[in-house]
């Protein structure tokens, strides 16, 4: 029988702000143990949470750029469970009316394009850390840290729209392109910031009900999803086909063995009695409110990368990598304004820069190399003052010492040597010193230009306009 | 809604409580009052009544993202079993 899966996916994102949803302690990641807590965080009695403007604003914008009805009127919810990371006993979320309605992306598959529907995106608080045993003091404990506890997240809850493992591992990334994008999270998967559950099924082709689902936990990475969703898809066939059941559970994906192994929860554990939240008024945003964050909304990436490839002409490859962070974009940008060779300006970003910046784990944001400087080391390259190969080496200076390329030439003397008459003088000395290969070469011995031109550089110190010599090394050999 | 006894005991192990077979008694008579007067309250004609999640004409405030002083780790910390690196220490938890 042919089987057809049905997945969606619940994408939780911490929020890019600088404090925690209902209280003002830092959401900084990496302090000290319960560093950043205070009455409110830690669940004490008789405090009260107020909300965080920035957070709500995070979350409409999101709203807007997956294309939904922001919801002028959303409520607070109380998530009821124990677990030692959770101080209050419930978890403030939204439920019955979240702040974001139904919205949805576009994905690109093997060069296909599909939507995706989003349910909804809901706000709620994160829980605390848990660290374990092993390396503290006491393995037969656990320890909390809630220094997390109560940072702001949103939830974005897709339809059950994929249906492959390539799809959900591209739906990821579209959603996690954008909250970069727009800076409504940093993305960071290691330290927790961006993670997905996947709700899972499959049914016979054609039939139109749901098969029963299971839910994969805490995915955080775009390779580890394609690889559970993949091995779980295959698990529930498997049973299928063996006539078994699947049961309705919660199953977390083991990287290292890529198997999917079921999580034993006890069946209370899913009575969460959600119920307004009563310290916590309806959040009820103003008309104007919700437009202005629409106005301010900036150019998405995949409407970019197609301006990429339409305006500058570049291969969808380029305009792919250029645009995939918003920094970068506007640091291409900013440099194709005044050196108008869009792909020439695309590989000193892509090759040099990028490879520079990713050796020493910097930002592009750092810019240790400006637009103004770039542009004018390719106008350099392209103009034949310098070759392709210096223009790397002048690079690598601009970017450790920030100085011009004009100034870094000068200073070494590194200008290409392009007079003809120099570079002549120069050859023929080669030509003299080298008269065994010479005679070769003429015998037909033709791949020993390489030779030449090698010697030829050698002798100019890499200065040699490569043009001009080959010209005059293939004049000189045949003439 | 009839309230039973596997319901007090099923709301027991959510709320991590151990009732003897007399509490569960006393509560399940008791909730069913209290079920009993809610009951009462779903008599009331609401057609065409907005629902409401609250009971003031009023509306959640917000605050600026602006970071506060937080607690001291050692306050923080200091009605609880201290662990190791100022962390809280509980049984240990397994998933």
């Amino acid at each position: 029988m042919q089987y057809e899966p049905v997945m969606g996916l619940e994408i939780h994102a911490q929020l890019n702000t600088n404090t925690k949803l209902f209280c003002g302690c830092s959401t900084e990641f990496g302090a000290e143990p319960n560093t950043q807590t205070c009455p409110v965080c830690l669940g004490l009695p008789g405090v009260l949470p107020v909300l965080n403007k920035e957070a709500v604003e995070l979350a409409i914008q999101m709203g807007h750029a997956i294309d939904a009805e922001v919801n002028k009127t959303s409520i607070f919810a109380r998530k009821n469970f124990f677990y030692p990371d959770l101080p209050k006993g419930y978890q403030i979320t939204q439920y019955e009316e979240p702040i974001v309605g139904l919205g949805h992306i576009e994905i690109e598959v093997g060069g296909e394009t599909k939507r995706i529907g989003i349910t909804r995106i809901h706000m709620e608080e994160d829980a605390g850390k848990l660290i374990h045993g092993a390396g503290m003091e006491d393995a037969s404990a656990s320890f909390v840290d809630l220094n997390r506890a109560c940072t702001p997240l949103i939830e974005i809850v897709s339809e059950p729209d994929i249906r492959t493992p390539e799809e959900a591992s591209a739906y990821m990334k579209a959603v996690h392109d954008i909250v970069v994008y727009l800076g409504i999270s940093d993305g960071n998967m290691e330290e927790g910031s961006f993670r997905c559950d996947a709700n899972i099924s499959v049914r016979p082709v054609g039939q139109k009900e749901f098969g029963t689902r299971t839910e994969l936990k805490n995915i955080n990475s775009f390779k580890f999803v394609k690889d559970a969703v993949r091995y779980e898809i295959e698990r529930q066939i498997d049973e299928i086909e063996d006539g078994g059941t699947i049961v309705q559970e919660t199953r977390l994906w083991d990287s290292a063995k890529g198997v999917t192994v079921s999580m034993r929860t006890k069946e209370e554990a899913h009575d969460y009695r959600y119920f307004p939240e009563p310290d916590l008024l309806p959040l009820v945003l103003e008309e104007a409110t919700i437009e202005r964050l629409k106005d301010e909304l900036p150019e998405l990436p995949a409407a970019k990368k197609a301006r990429f490839i339409e305006e500058y002409s570049l291969p969808p490859y380029d305009a792919g990598v250029l645009t995939a962070e918003r920094a970068l974009a506007d640091y291409y940008e900013e440099t194709v304004a005044l050196e108008k060779d869009a792909k020439a300006v695309s590989n000193w970003v892509m090759g040099e820069l990028l490879r520079l910046l990713n050796e020493e784990g910097r930002k592009i944001t750092d810019r240790p190399v400006t637009p103004e400087s770039l542009a004018a080391l390719v106008t350099m390259v392209k103009g034949g003052e310098i070759s392709n190969k210096i223009g790397k080496e002048v690079f690598e200076e601009m970017y450790k010492s920030g100085k011009a390329a004009a100034e870094i030439v000068k200073a070494r003397g590194l200008t290409q040597i392009s007079d003809t008459g120099e570079l002549e003088g120069i050859i023929d000395g080669i030509l003299a010193a080298n008269s065994d290969e010479v005679e070769r070469f003429r015998g037909g011995e033709t791949k020993l230009m390489g030779f030449f031109v090698g010697q030829a550089m050698k002798a100019t110190k890499g200065q040699g306009n490569p043009k001009v010599l080959n010209q005059l090394l293939r004049d000189k050999l045949n003439g | 809604m009839a309230i039973t006894r596997e319901d007090v005991k099923h709301v027991a192990v959510l709320a991590r409580l151990r009732p003897t077979d007399e509490d569960i008694d006393l509560y399940t008579g008791q909730l069913q009052r209290i079920m009993g007067h809610v009951e009462k309250i779903s008599e009331v004609d609401t057609e065409g009544v907005e629902p409401t999640t609250s009971t003031v004409p009023l509306r959640a405030v917000t605050r600026d993202d602006v970071i506060k002083d937080s607690l001291p780790q050692e306050s923080a910390i200091k009605n609880a079993p201290i662990g190791e690196r100022g962390a809280f220490r509980v049984p240990k938890v397994i998933e």
